[in-house]
């Protein structure tokens, strides 16, 4: 059963930025990039839990401020050499509104 | 449909042969499990660190429950295999279980040798071999005093090792005149001894034991000469038997161990073996490297590849105790057809002895100096003429040729030299994966080659290899591509950004043809430094392409809280500023107060959210910013100087204060120190800082492209001045020279050595023109950025960057 439920609006996040939306214990993190596309994964890289909020957004990936993983915003999979993921969720968009499905 | 694996034995060699497998053919099998060991798989090696404290059995595991899970492994934790029906083709467990296979793989490891002495059964005797044992130990030493340690080979240091860290006094006792006497020599062995004396231990050689005494559990030890030695607990620790028990019992061919061929195929064709359980050609193996081979080997058969046969191995030792260097391989011995080089220095505590025979190394015992044990083991893997180094072979790998620097040793070994011996990683494996990944620190490294991750002992030479690969502070390499990006090198893009007054991230992408959209976390950080450093009007700081730490102005700690380090200029307090730190602290429950290598209070465990508030606060009382967290100036280290020192010959506490308030907030290559001492005592070890001034009698020293960290280096001395304020207008000139010239993420000292110290000296000193201009330009750059607004004044009530400290949104 989908449960879409509105975070915020596409210019809270700044462009190639992310934001963190607490959804209980767990923390979510939304990208925006440069085209407008945005993406939402669990908080937690699947190498050492470092915080991929706060990472260095590109394309549709984020490079984690710990260790430099990349992570792949559509699928929270690590990318290159590194295994590993973390979760992702649903987004949509509706005029400016970004929407999770929790 | 698949066909079965079924694994017996849950440890070291079983798992890495399933690695492997998964690794070449995880198609191929579905797995089946069983450890009579309650855990997933983990590091034995490491129990030593663990009993010793300084590891925790979470660090030391392997592969945890989820890995079992996430690779489709039916793992039966603490089932012992009882029973296997050869012609049914099926295991029988303890618990009643039965799983048939197609292959079967044993793995079962070995056992603790346990003299049959009278009382070797009382309770508070105890084996070292897997994490129960150690629990015992741990438990033990809570509440008892006495430990006596039979075996003074390697297991039984380290055990005992282990307890006297748990608060025990131990008692080493060992049956021949030195120890570790498979490993070590005389001399060697009784160095140990020494050492260990000196770090507590006790040692009773020559002891033969005859009997456990006790009633109901251990009191002592009784020797053969019928002396007594009291014991609250023994700890046996004289040998393993390799585990044969089952393969005996369902007749397989078993002599010590059970007979593999170089395939590591038993007797039955369907059962394979690898581990300390098997005898390969005559021989059996009690170290990880070996294991790791034959299961490298064996998975290669069992995917169904066939090739790859497994020869036997060479061994080498190292012994995990804090503060012993020790290493030892082949025949160290020798006879009457062999000579020895050795070298002895028992003021500085080392020995090294290399056995040659036939202008080849037989063996080797080092002691004390480890450092070309890999080297040595090579050569005698190899079986290397060493008829042309022989005169050199002692002082090691680093004095041949003309190096001259001695220095970096690994810099000089050759690529197929062994770094880790326990998974057989060579340098040039490691160069490889650091070059090619694009790997920076140690925990990257040992995940992606697996050296270091096993024992240990190699993390030096490991950490060496990288910082011989990275370069000092991991400058970038000449010539080499930004990143993968571009085509093009840090120079070329910096001088396109001045020549084509490129202003923009944006700019550069579309100018110099980039071949990604955005770029990555490495050149988005080096393009935004180069844009706003070369422009400082015109371009525009931006910051999603700062790395986090600059983002949010405060360092991000390894569990996602951040540090807050107020600038204390020149190292100066007063108690306004302490209450104020110490109000914050109690304030926002900031139990990590740490006062800082350069001069200053760090405040820690800071929750983002918070930051803002936290800097309020310590706004309010005049504190602003140190950049702690940024490539820029962090501190300028002083001592007191003229004002109250006996020695001081200016205000070097002045000068300090001035050079801080003149360059704090500037954004640089990277980070950037300097400090200024009263005389040339220097207190404030200015000589190894960036940017150092020590005061003379006549005026100021100027040093420059001073390091501590990883690698040290000491200041060129770039003048002498007169005055103050000569002082700091060299310091700005060198300051924009460094921000103009070095590449992103290259620290002084690497840069004047990639440009020349002479170059850097005819820019300041020859050049007076020149380093007014620069200093000029700093001066501009400081002002239009108006760098020196406090950042964290603006986050905590200016409103910038607001979004970056709270929650886009907070649900249940
Ligand atoms: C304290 C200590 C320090 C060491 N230090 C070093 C070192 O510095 N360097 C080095 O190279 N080596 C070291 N070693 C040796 C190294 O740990 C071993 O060589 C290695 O672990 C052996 O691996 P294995 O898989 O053959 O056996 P193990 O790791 O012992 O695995 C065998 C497993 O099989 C299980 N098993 C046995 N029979 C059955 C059955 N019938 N059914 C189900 N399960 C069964 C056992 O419970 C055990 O868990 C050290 C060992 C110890 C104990
Ligand atoms: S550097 Fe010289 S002046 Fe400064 S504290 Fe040391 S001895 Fe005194
Ligand atoms: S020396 Fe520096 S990098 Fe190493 S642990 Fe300490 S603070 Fe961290
Ligand atoms: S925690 Fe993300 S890369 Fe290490």
């Amino acid at each position: 059963m989908s449960n879409w439920i509105e975070v915020g609006k596409i210019e809270d996040i700044p462009p190639l930025g992310a934001r963190v939306v607490k959804n209980g214990n767990v923390d979510i993190a939304v990208f925006r990039n440069n085209k407008n596309e945005v993406f939402a994964v669990n908080d937690e890289c699947p190498h050492r839990k470092g915080q991929l909020s706060q990472g260095i957004v590109h394309d549709k990936s984020v490079t984690c401020p710990l260790h430099n993983w990349k992570i792949d915003l559509t699928t929270g999979e690590a990318m290159g050499p590194d295994e590993g993921c973390t979760g992702h969720y649903q987004v949509k968009v509706e005029q400016g509104v970004i929407f999770l499905e929790l | 449909m698949k066909e079965k694996l079924v694994v017996i034995g849950n440890g070291m060699a079983g798992m890495r042969t399933v690695e492997e497998l998964l690794e070449i053919a995880p198609e191929k099998y579905d797995i089946t499990v069983f450890g009579a060991e309650p855990y997933g798989n983990y590091n034995r090696i490491l129990l030593s660190p663990v009993l010793a404290g300084e590891k925790t059995i979470d660090e030391i595991m392997l592969n945890d429950l989820q890995w079992y899970e996430d690779n489709k492994i039916t793992l039966y934790k603490g089932v012992t295999v009882t029973g296997i029906d050869r012609s049914a083709c099926k295991v029988i467990a303890d618990d009643g279980t039965e799983v048939k296979y197609d292959r079967l793989l044993m793995a079962t490891g070995s056992e603790p040798f346990i003299i049959p002495v009278p009382g070797s059964d009382l309770p508070g005797v105890i084996s070292f071999r897997d994490i129960h044992d150690v629990d015992l130990m741990i438990d033990a030493a809570k509440t008892k005093q006495h430990a006596v340690v039979i075996g003074g080979g390697l297991l039984g240091l380290e055990a005992a090792n282990g307890l006297m860290k748990q608060g025990m006094s131990v008692t080493v006792v060992h049956l021949m005149d030195w120890l570790m006497e498979r490993q070590m020599d005389r001399v060697s062995g009784d160095m140990l001894r020494k050492s260990l004396e000196a770090k507590g231990m006790n040692f009773m050689l020559k002891a033969s034991t005859k009997e456990i005494v006790g009633k109901g559990k251990v009191q002592g030890v009784r020797f053969e000469d019928g002396s007594e030695l009291a014991a609250d607990i023994v700890v046996m620790a004289v040998g393993i038997r390799p585990n044969i028990k089952l393969a005996k019992q369902v007749g397989l061919h078993c002599e010590r161990g059970i007979v593999v061929n170089d395939t590591l195929q038993t007797f039955d064709p369907k059962i394979y073996s690898v581990g300390e359980c098997v005898q390969h050609r005559g021989l059996t193996y009690g170290l990880v490297a070996p294991l790791f081979e034959m299961a490298k080997v064996c998975a290669n058969h069992l995917a169904g590849y066939g090739i790859g046969i497994y020869k036997g191995s060479v061994t080498s030792t190292k012994l995990k105790v804090t503060g012993i260097d020790l290493f030892s391989a082949g025949d160290f011995t020798g006879d009457t057809t062999t000579e020895d080089i050795v070298v002895h220095d028992s003021h500085q505590g080392i020995y090294k002895k290399i056995v040659i025979k036939d202008n080849k190394i037989l063996g080797a015992v080092l002691y004390g100096d480890t450092i070309d044990g890999a080297w040595y083991f090579q050569l005698m893997r190899e079986q290397t003429n060493i008829s042309d180094i022989r005169s050199h072979l002692m002082f090691g790998k680093a004095h041949l040729g003309d190096s001259g620097h001695g220095g970096n040793v690994v810099a000089d070994m050759s690529d197929d030299t062994e770094i880790c011996g326990c998974n057989g990683v060579c340098k040039g494996d490691i160069v490889k994966a650091i070059t090619s990944k694009g790997l920076f620190t140690l925990e990257e490294v040992r995940a992606h080659t697996k050296a270091s991750s096993s024992c240990g002992s190699c993390t030096g030479l490991v950490e060496q290899i990288m910082e011989s690969t990275l370069g000092g502070d991991y400058a970038t390499p000449e010539s080499k591509p930004m990143c993968g990006c571009t085509d093009h090198t840090h120079d070329y893009v910096r001088q396109a950004i001045r020549d084509q007054k490129l202003v923009k991230i944006s700019d550069v992408f579309t100018a110099l043809k980039w071949k990604t959209d955005d770029g990555c976390a490495a050149c988005r950080t080096s393009l935004n430094y180069y844009l706003i450093s070369t422009w400082p009007k015109e371009a525009r700081d931006d910051s999603q392409s700062r790395f986090i730490n600059e983002r949010a102005h405060a360092n991000i700690q390894k569990d996602g809280t951040y540090s807050v380090i107020p600038r204390m200029w020149g190292g100066m307090t007063t108690p306004v500023e302490l209450r104020a730190i110490a109000d914050v602290a109690e304030k926002f429950n900031l139990d990590t107060v740490h006062v800082t290598g350069g001069q200053r209070i760090g405040l820690y465990g800071v929750k983002k959210e918070e930051l803002p508030l936290v800097w309020k606060d310590l706004n309010e009382k005049g504190l602003v910013s140190g950049h702690a967290y940024g490539k820029a100036l962090r501190t300028v280290k002083t001592c007191v100087g003229r004002e109250w020192c006996r020695f001081g010959t200016q205000d070097s506490t002045a000068i300090g204060i001035k050079l801080e308030k003149l360059t704090w907030g500037s954004w640089m290559p990277h980070k950037f120190k300097m400090a200024a001492s009263g005389c040339p005592r220097n207190c404030a070890e200015a000589t190894i800082k960036d940017f150092g001034v020590v005061c003379v009698d006549s005026g100021y020293e100027l040093h420059i492209g001073g390091n501590g960290g990883v690698k040290v280096r000491a200041t060129d001395l770039l003048t002498r001045v007169d005055t103050e304020e000569e002082v700091l207008e060299y310091a700005a000139a060198f300051v924009q020279l460094y921000r103009e010239e070095a590449r992103y993420l290259e620290r002084t000292a690497p840069w004047i050595e990639r440009v020349g110290f002479s170059y850097v000296k005819e820019s300041l000193v020859d050049d007076a023109e020149k380093r007014k201009s620069l200093a000029e330009r700093f001066k501009y750059s400081q002002e239009v950025t108006r760098s020196q607004d406090d950042p964290w004044e603006q986050r905590a009530t200016g409103g910038v960057d607001a979004h970056e400290f709270v929650p886009l949104k907070v649900i249940g």
